[in-house]
């Protein structure tokens, strides 16, 4: 398991637990805790619906892909630390990591 | 009611798999379809989102493309000669004496039916919005989210932002048509197709457009109309352009709009449905595929399908309130084309 900090669009933090062993992505574990993401295409880094930034925690997980920025970028905002959350898998990366929901797609 | 009112046993809205899968199972019971859907073309987020990815669940097919799909689903309707309004938003119902409804889209399209069938998917694709503080005050006054007209922009000052395709695109396009373009991209270089942005640059270096890259939209100001467009540069300074229109392109979203209003059950913007026919609380109206809710629901195609076939069963009441339903299968009565 591991343990990260999500921020939701009203500046309210929670700690969340993830199983790390089973092949979970970020995206699914927000809405498994019953966060407001659309997710429109599910997962395929298609829509954008997902948009998140790494507060803290960012090192470990590298830069966004290029399908991510490809949606990204047609957001109206985007930031230095956003990324697509059902493109980070639950790993022990993760662990101690801060995320902000970002949010005009909510459901 | 309306003239030009288009009369139909079904309405359908949302053009999606489910709902044009739907069309074909009111077919074999006779019953004929209207669909209405937001997008400019029919396959839902199939066409819109990801229509050229495999989809590997659908019963029989061990993979298909999504556009594939949805152009073998609008083969498989085509006896049943369905009718469609795309690129209009249902924004009404209204209920008649008889039980009927007549249902009204954004640009006055009325349709009269004796059912409603809401297979919406997510819900409709609007456009994504920048955030700025007086937008709204300007939308329909010179704030555009999409082209319908080019003609619309002749000789007029137009200010484009976004950096996708479709920013892209419009920019070459309304170069011809516009007064000016003025192309606002928050960085320095473009994601969309190379072949497209390559012509944005060789636009700018010909002072066909002009290209302000690195720089962000900040305010819109004007009178009555939009006049001026405020962006703040990578320096952190403004710059205003005198500005007929201003059209934001930063991709669609799916939103459930009026469908809230129409007092229907809905739990977590999903409308709550019985599933013994998939009847919503309100008597005519059905909601099947992603956009209804029901304890167990799983938000897949194929159960979409299944879901079309069960509440046409239940309409067909609706539609020939004087006949008996007698249930056939395919394969010994075939498809008995209107």
């Amino acid at each position: 398991m591991v343990t990260f900090t999500v921020e939701d669009q009203d500046g309210n933090r929670q700690e969340i637990e993830a199983p790390d062993d089973m092949g979970f992505n970020l995206m699914e574990i927000l809405k498994a805790s019953e966060y407001p993401v659309l997710a429109t295409c599910g997962g395929m880094a298609l829509c954008g619906t997902c948009h998140i930034e790494v507060l803290e925690g960012k090192d470990g997980l590298g830069d966004a892909t290029d399908p991510e920025l490809d949606q990204l970028e047609n957001l109206p905002e985007y930031y230095p630390t956003s990324r697509l959350s059902c493109q980070i898998r639950i790993s022990d990366i993760l662990e101690g990591a801060v995320i902000r929901l970002r949010g005009e797609d909510v459901v | 009611m309306n003239t030009n009112t288009i009369h139909t046993d079904l309405c359908i809205i949302g053009a999606g798999p489910v709902g044009l899968f739907a069309v074909f199972e009111a077919g074999l019971l006779k019953m004929r379809c209207h669909l209405i859907d937001a997008l400019p073309q029919v396959g839902g987020q199939l066409s819109e989102i990801y229509p050229q990815k495999p989809i590997y669940d659908i019963p029989g097919y061990p993979e298909v493309k999504a556009q594939d799909l949805v152009d073998n689903l609008m083969e498989q309707a085509k006896p049943f000669q369905p009718t469609f309004t795309l690129g209009e938003r249902v924004d009404y119902l209204n209920r008649q004496a008889d039980g009927s409804f007549v249902v009204t889209t954004s640009d006055k399209t009325h349709v009269h039916a004796k059912v409603i069938i809401i297979a919406g998917g997510l819900g409709c694709f609007e456009p994504r919005k920048p955030v700025l503080t007086n937008l709204e005050q300007f939308e329909g006054k010179g704030i555009n989210y999409m082209v319908k007209n080019p003609e619309h922009f002749r000789d007029k000052n137009v200010v484009i932002a976004g950096g996708g395709d479709s920013a892209l695109d419009w920019s070459i396009y309304l170069a011809k048509v516009a007064k000016r373009v003025t192309l606002v991209h928050r960085n320095e270089t473009f994601r969309g197709a190379p072949d497209s942005a390559a012509k944005v640059f060789d636009l700018a270096n010909r002072g066909k457009i002009d290209l302000i890259l690195s720089a962000n939209l900040k305010e819109v100001t004007g009178n009555g109309k939009l006049e001026k467009v405020i962006l703040e540069d990578k320096w952190k300074q403004d710059l205003s352009i005198d500005a007929d229109h201003l059209i934001p392109l930063f991709g669609l979203s799916p939103k459930l709009g009026p469908i809230a209003d129409w007092g229907l059950s809905i739990d977590k913007n999903a409308i709550e449905v019985d599933t013994r026919d998939y009847s919503t609380g309100v008597e005519r109206i059905y909601a099947i595929g992603d956009i209804n809710t029901y304890p167990g629901k799983l938000k897949l195609i194929l159960c979409g399908f299944h879901e079309a076939a069960i509440m046409m069963h239940s309409a067909f009441k609706y539609v020939y309130p004087d006949q008996k339903l007698s249930f056939k299968y395919t394969t010994v009565n075939g498809v008995n084309a209107f």
